[in-house]
């Protein structure tokens, strides 16, 4: 099941420039809630600091308070690495690795924490791959083909199989169809409705017909701050916020 | 097909031309390859049997003999060295393109090129102080050592470059599945930059292989079997230079022929050593 995400007072910098300010926001479990603002808004900054990934770029700091679930992402002798187990990313464009079959791709975050069960690990893959909406398309090369040989559409899919392998309780998506044709969009679009029964799912877009699409929940940054966040009608039919209104009626950005 | 467009005489005569310069450069870079294997065939090639390949050295005078003891001798030596280069220099270039964004990191990619650029004989009498004076006598593992150290610089600088070659986006995926970053560096950075951290491994035992210099007063040679890392080996290019300095019609034979088989030796076990990793591989990959 999904968990909650608390967020007080997020702060994040990339070296002098103040990137994201004073963040508050209370994402609802197993729903999906879309990210959505002009380019440089800050959005992805704000997902990548849901899980610690923003701390992976040089001169990048950040402060607040993040707790998903009980998990207290920014708290003293938390790990990195246990939070990014916890919170699966998939990215704008589709990462697979590229000298692993497609297997090894959806093993890969099991196997590299050292999960030795192979049978196990059959199931979880297919598991994955099922949920990913991309089994039936491969089952029968998974250990013939590259990861990097599928389809751009596919890739993605495939890269949300093997976040979804090592079983998180959230889901953060930056961008996930920007680099897609509609019909793999859609594909997309189907999974994440699919995908929030079981994950609290984030989802960066830039999109505002996909945010109103899928997501429960929808947030809108400008400059580096939340200017609403609300249901996601309410945000596309009758927004509190001038600035919110502008944008998603097409006014600028 | 489209019809092929007009073009103007001056824009044909440069296309030729270029094409030519470069059809010519291509011959001229084998040209000393093959006439050297063409030579060492045709000078080495007769002395080549059964007997060279399986025995010891006779002593002067004795027709026969062979440099058996000194091909396995050769790979004895080479694989103490890989031992020794092999990690070191893949370490090294994971420290420069994973680790290394700092002063430090300058002054081993510094130290690594300098070391790529000294004379062989002085990686020599470096071993030879190390290890020869320390131990009080020649050894496989003394020149095992030379051969390694030289290997480091270029397996080093080839790991650092395919490394950095590693798109960040793929680093980026596997932070994200909350693989730790040494984890990450080994079996997925160093992975998918595999082929060619594998030439650069190739390159350095190829060079190597052949050197002489840095084995005169380290492996020092031997006559006979041995297999002891602690005691004097024979090695191929070292028993290829006392023949070839040699007065001996017989030796100087041997001598061509110690040098075709250096070569083949060579080209076969890089070929070998390309086989079977790529066979873990698969298509679609490289």
């Amino acid at each position: 099941m999904g968990v909650a995400i608390e967020v007080q007072n997020l702060n994040a910098w990339f070296g002098k420039f103040h990137a994201l300010q004073d963040i508050q926001m209370t994402v609802e479990p197993s729903k999906a809630t879309a990210i959505i603002g002009p380019s440089g808004c800050g959005k992805s900054t704000y997902v990548r600091c849901l899980n610690r990934m923003h701390e992976t770029i040089p001169d990048a700091r950040v402060k607040g308070d993040v707790k998903v679930g009980d998990l207290e992402v920014y708290g003293n002798g938390t790990a990195a690495v246990d939070v990014r187990r916890r919170i699966g990313m998939v990215f704008q464009k589709p990462n697979p690795f590229p000298t692993m079959t497609i297997f090894d791709n959806v093993a890969a975050g099991l196997k590299l924490n050292g999960f030795r069960n192979r049978v196990e690990l059959e199931e979880v893959v297919e598991r994955s791959l099922r949920l990913a909406a991309l089994w039936e398309e491969v089952k029968d090369v998974l250990r013939k083909k590259s990861g990097a040989s599928l389809s751009g559409g596919q890739q993605q899919r495939l890269c949300i199989a093997r976040a979804l392998a090592v079983e998180p309780e959230v889901l953060l998506m930056d961008e996930p169809a920007s680099a897609l044709d509609p019909i793999s969009t859609g594909k997309i679009e189907e999974l994440i409705f699919q995908l929030k029964e079981h994950y609290t799912v984030v989802i960066v877009t830039h999109n505002m017909q996909q945010a109103a699409r899928v997501a429960d929940f929808t947030g809108f940054f400008l400059m580096g701050k939340l200017i609403e966040f609300d249901k996601t009608e309410k945000i596309f039919t009758n927004p509190s916020d001038k600035r919110t209104e502008d944008y998603v009626t097409g006014r600028f950005g | 097909m489209a019809q092929k467009p007009h073009l103007s005489i001056y824009r044909r005569l440069t296309n030729q031309l270029a094409s030519v310069a470069a059809a010519a450069s291509a011959v001229l870079v084998l040209v000393p390859l093959m006439a050297i294997f063409g030579y060492l065939l045709y000078k080495g090639f007769g002395s080549i049997n059964l007997a060279f390949l399986t025995h010891t050295p006779k002593p002067v005078g004795e027709p026969g003999g062979g440099m058996a003891n000194a091909i396995v001798g050769s790979g004895f030596i080479l694989f103490i060295a890989s031992l020794l280069g092999v990690p070191l220099g893949i370490g090294a270039g994971i420290y420069m393109s994973e680790y290394g964004k700092n002063r430090y990191s300058t002054y081993v990619r510094f130290t690594a090129d300098v070391l790529n650029g000294v004379p062989s004989i002085v990686i020599g009498i470096a071993a030879y102080s190390l290890v020869v004076l320390k131990q009080g006598h020649f050894s496989a593992l003394a020149g095992g050592v030379a051969l390694g150290i030289m290997m480091i610089p270029t397996i080093a600088r080839t790991t650092e470059e395919m490394l950095l070659m590693v798109p960040y986006a793929v680093r980026e995926a596997a932070l994200g599945l909350g693989i730790p970053q040494w984890r990450s560096t080994l079996s997925i950075a160093l992975r998918t930059a595999r082929s060619g951290v594998i030439t650069g491994v190739m390159l350095a035992f190829a060079r190597v292989a052949g050197e002489t210099a840095p084995l005169i007063f380290t492996a020092f040679g031997n006559q006979f079997w041995n297999l002891n890392p602690n005691q004097p080996t024979a090695a191929l290019p070292l028993q290829v230079y006392v023949y070839a300095i040699s007065p001996f019609d017989e030796w100087h034979r041997q001598a061509w022929a110690g040098a075709l088989i250096l070569i083949v030796l060579i080209v076969i076990a890089v070929s070998v050593v390309r086989f079977a990793t790529r066979r873990g591989s698969f298509a679609g990959s490289h």
